[in-house]
């Protein structure tokens, strides 16, 4: 087994300050944790938590201040350091690596299984199974990473960090990618582990610091700003701690439904990356001026959904209707021409060019634009200007707009995305998971923009597991399972607890109500 | 935090180049050589006397052109190790059109065969870049390939069809073409050397890819097929038809590579014309940051260790290929540290070894920060 020497029985923090070019990320920032308790780290994107984690695992230096394991000072050089004392940690950007198995990515990591010449790949399939088994978190040893979409990955990560034998966790943003019922089990489960284990949990969704910790730091440009037992404080509370104002997540109070058909997707058939057909016949209709929340557990085909949808998945038969034009096996550029937007899951490889600028980054779509080029020459001032307003408009915080994308926080990157979609005007928009960890000031912002635009006549797509998120936002929810449309309910008639049986997958047994509704078939019997 | 970027790859390259010069050190005195008499030899020898800086930047020219033509590629997310093939593609096709038209006025036919020399490198290249593109096939095996193909070719033409017929009545048999007609050669710069305008040619060209990569919309789709190609697809730059471009453009400089060395230097085709430019390119590329303005120095640099590492051969009788070996360990020490580098955490703890090994450094982080 992996030597984790003593339990943890308190992890201090003291003073730590750390320093990026032109940003100070943390600023003497003071903490400790304890054996039995979970301490839940929140703060708004860019505050310095992950840093702040980073540091603790060896991978940043501070440039001061002391970090001390069971009243011993001690001084990790990388994270084997920090795992031999127990202490492991799940991150926010996967670190997994794509072209392995998941056994062998474990090996990886596990001096154990390394013989001589030899990695034990079988001795890792084994741990992941006896590890996901015992924390009921399903994972195949042979699937591929690459296979995985985004919430199977992070529970891959989680049981990795398991089997290295980690006796503090540090979670960071663990359920931004899980489904609700993820979310639940795994808060329940973590409840459970706390006992034995001592855990910071970083999350951006108050209701999970409130069910899960027992007390709650917030961080502020990267100062503590707040210490307290969450038992005392409402999430209402915390939240405007966190941003210095009231937060109050807007709702669409509209009703909806009287627009005019905008993309109608006719019995879509789609294959995914395992060559199975991960759409299997969909049908959808979008109006204009509606948000449209497709609600479902991952992995039933909304991946699959988007990616057709933009052009980056060949339809194999059906049909994409945008404004009488059938859009299916169009090629991305004639896509985006005919005013669809997108904002694609993985914002870190799909939305943006990581080693792009900021207002590189935001005239990706539209470079060749005549706003930001003249002869094929890029325009820079149009382009500079360009930047400065979408970062004023839409709060985007960064050094500078010529700083490369990839640096910001997970936050201010989707801003970015979001900035260069909305500004481009288009005419319908797909957004995937728009404000996975995202701080609660950008979501309000984020969805206020949504619903900005829906008055303005734009059709929205939204591809989301929130159900808060979901049922917030929309006029008509679809529920996706098993690449198909199970049941569309208008917004009166979503209840939690009738979406969440719905995105199980089992039939709806309310009788359905007239309006509204849809007439498709129930998709889960045809399925092999 | 340009100013910062600029240091600090700065810094990485000259820690790159001493390890190199350290391993090299150590090869040396295997082989019984002084490393500092060689070193001292290879980097102040050439640039003693004004013919020396000359023969320095006739080698630069090159250099500089296979260098650029690689940046582009590389840039573009393809790896082109195919210059050698392309260069001699390039002066097969330039000399053809300079023998096939030698009545032309000058002003008529140095262009003509310049144009033929890029072309030859452009469909060289290309052929890699559609294989890839079209068939996934990797171009690191299709450009080596390439240049095994093209080395026998020019071996070919220059042995039989092009052979010169002087040699085959009068000469040796040396496998070479006949002599260019006078219209075809790139002018002397300095009169009694041979220094000729292909470096003019070479520094303008220098600027035209600064301004194609950085300012265009076309180096602006490259780029971003290069450093992100995913994120490219999604935005709508069909990634596939650029990856041909670039290898196109990659090709096209190292064939005009080709074709100014003709012009310019040999005045025919002969073998062995190529001597490694099209590898050597490749480190060029990769020391100068693959950028323009590191490249043109890079070349100064490495047309410097080529006369001085002939000089050594004379001097000191450390043989020449010392560069090569030279050239080998800093292509690997530049991508190891790339790779190294690559890693957001790395590159945060070479940040702090330098913030304390350069006071001067830490000042002007300061000073960046206000
Ligand atoms: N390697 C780095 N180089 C430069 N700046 C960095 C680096 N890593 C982080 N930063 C900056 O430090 C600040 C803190 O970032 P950090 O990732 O810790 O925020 P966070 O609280 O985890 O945000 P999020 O909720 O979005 O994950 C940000 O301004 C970020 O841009
Ligand atoms: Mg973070």
């Amino acid at each position: 087994m992996t030597a984790a020497a003593e339990p943890i029985s308190e992890l201090k923090l003291e003073g730590i300050t750390k320093r990026f070019p032109g940003v100070l990320a943390c600023d003497g920032i003071s903490l400790d944790v304890r054996r039995g308790e979970v301490l839940a780290l929140v703060g708004e994107n860019g505050a310095g938590k992950t840093t702040l984690m980073n540091i603790i695992m060896g991978l940043y230096r501070p440039d001061s201040g002391s970090i001390s394991v069971n009243g011993e000072v001690v001084q990790f050089r990388a994270p084997g350091d920090a795992y031999a004392r127990g202490i492991g940690m799940v991150h926010q950007h996967f670190m997994l690596v794509p072209n392995m198995t998941v056994a062998e990515n474990l090996a990886l990591g596990l001096k154990d299984l390394h013989h001589f010449m030899r990695l034990d790949i079988k001795g890792a399939a084994q741990k992941i199974r006896e590890v996901s088994e015992r924390y009921e978190l399903p994972v195949n040893p042979d699937a591929y990473i690459w296979q995985l979409s985004v919430g199977e990955q992070q529970r891959v990560e989680l049981v990795k960090t398991l089997c290295l034998g980690a006796k503090l966790l540090i979670l960071d943003e663990p359920t931004s990618a899980l489904t609700p019922q993820e979310t639940d089990d795994l808060i329940e489960r973590l409840q459970r582990m706390a006992s034995e284990l001592a855990i910071i949990f970083i999350s951006h969704k108050l209701n999970e610091v409130k069910a899960l910790s027992d007390r709650v730091s917030i961080l502020r440009h990267g100062a503590v700003v707040f210490n307290g037992h969450t038992a005392n404080h409402e999430p209402s509370e915390l939240a405007a701690l966190m941003t210095g104002h009231e937060v109050t997540l807007p709702r669409n109070e509209g009703s909806g439904l009287q627009g005019t058909p905008l993309l109608s997707v006719r019995q879509l058939r789609v294959r995914g990356d395992r060559g199975n057909f991960a759409l299997d016949g969909l049908d959808l209709e979008l109006r204009a001026g509606e948000v449209l929340g497709v609600a479902g557990v991952s992995g039933n085909g909304q991946r699959e959904f988007a990616d057709a949808l933009a052009g980056l998945r060949p339809v194999e038969s059906g049909e994409i209707l945008f404004q009488g034009r059938n859009l299916a096996n169009k090629t991305p550029r004639e896509i985006i021409d005919s005013g669809m937007g997108y904002v694609p899951e993985d914002r870190q490889t799909e939305g943006i060019v990581p080693s792009f600028s900021v207002k590189d980054n935001l005239i990706l779509k539209d470079f060749a634009a005549k706003k930001f080029s003249k002869l094929s020459f890029l325009a820079r001032k149009s382009i500079d200007r360009n930047a400065e307003q979408l970062k004023e408009q839409f709060d985007i915080r960064c050094p500078s707009t010529s700083t490369a994308t990839g640096a910001l926080s997970g936050g201010n990157i989707q801003k970015v995305i979001l900035a260069r979609e909305i500004a481009r005007g288009p005419k319908a928009l797909v957004a995937v998971y728009p404000t996975r960890g995202i701080d609660m000031g950008a979501q309000e912002f984020i969805h206020s923009q949504l619903l900005e635009r829906r008055r303005e006549g734009i059709g929205i797509i939204l591809i989301s597991e929130e159900l808060e998120e979901v049922m917030n936002l929309s006029d008509r929810i679809a529920v996706i399972y098993k690449g198909r449309i199970l049941k569309v309910l208008s917004a009166v008639e979503a209840t939690r607890e009738r979406l969440g049986i719905l995105m199980a997958g089992l039939a709806d047994t309310d009788p359905p109500p007239a309006a509204g509704a849809s007439s498709l078939p129930a998709a889960g019997a045809a399925h092999e | 935090m340009n100013k910062q970027k600029v240091l600090f790859g700065g810094t990485v390259i000259i820690a790159v180049s001493l390890v190199a010069a350290a391993l090299v050190a150590l090869v040396l005195l295997a082989i019984g050589a002084s490393p500092l008499a060689t070193y001292k030899t290879i980097l102040t020898g050439p640039l003693s006397d004004l013919f020396g800086v000359t023969e320095v930047l006739v080698r630069s020219v090159p250099l500089l052109l296979v260098g650029l033509g690689i940046a582009i590629s590389f840039r573009s997310g393809i790896l082109n190790i195919g210059a050698e093939g392309q260069i001699q593609m390039g002066v097969l096709a330039a000399t053809a059109m300079a023998l096939a038209l030698p009545g032309l006025p000058k002003g008529l036919l140095l262009p003509l065969v310049l144009l033929a020399g890029a072309l030859g490198g452009a469909v060289w290249g290309g052929i890699a870049g559609w294989l890839r593109a079209r068939l996934q096939v990797n171009e690191i095996l299709s450009t080596v390939m390439l240049n095994y193909i093209a080395a026998q070719i020019h071996t070919f033409l220059l042995r039989g069809p092009m052979l010169d017929p002087n040699e085959l009545e009068t000469g040796s048999g040396t496998p070479q073409s006949m002599r260019l007609p006078d219209a075809s050669f790139l002018d002397q710069i300095i009169p009694g050397t041979r220094l000729h305008t292909g470096l003019i040619l070479a520094l303008v060209a220098a600027v035209l890819v600064w301004v194609l990569l950085w300012k265009t919309t076309l180096g602006y789709r490259m780029r971003a097929a290069g450093a992100g190609a995913k994120a490219a697809r999604y935005a709508g730059i069909p990634v596939e038809r650029y990856l041909i471009v670039a290898m196109l453009l990659a090709g096209g400089f190292a064939g005009l590579a080709g074709a100014v060395e003709v012009t310019g230097v040999h005045h025919r085709a002969i073998e062995g014309i190529s001597s490694g430019y099209g590898f050597a390119g490749i480190v060029v590329a990769l020391f100068g940051g693959l950028h323009p303005a590191g490249i043109i120095p890079s070349a100064f640099f490495f047309g410097i260790l080529l006369i001085g590492a002939d000089m050594t051969q004379r001097s000191a009788s450390v043989p020449a290929n010392m560069v090569l070996v030279l050239q080998g360990v800093i292509i690997l020490a530049i991508v190891s540290a790339q790779s190294f580098l690559r890693n957001p955490y790395a590159q945060e703890r070479v940040l702090r070894w330098m913030a304390r090994l350069v006071p001067a450094w830490l000042k002007s982080k300061k000073g960046a920060q206000s």
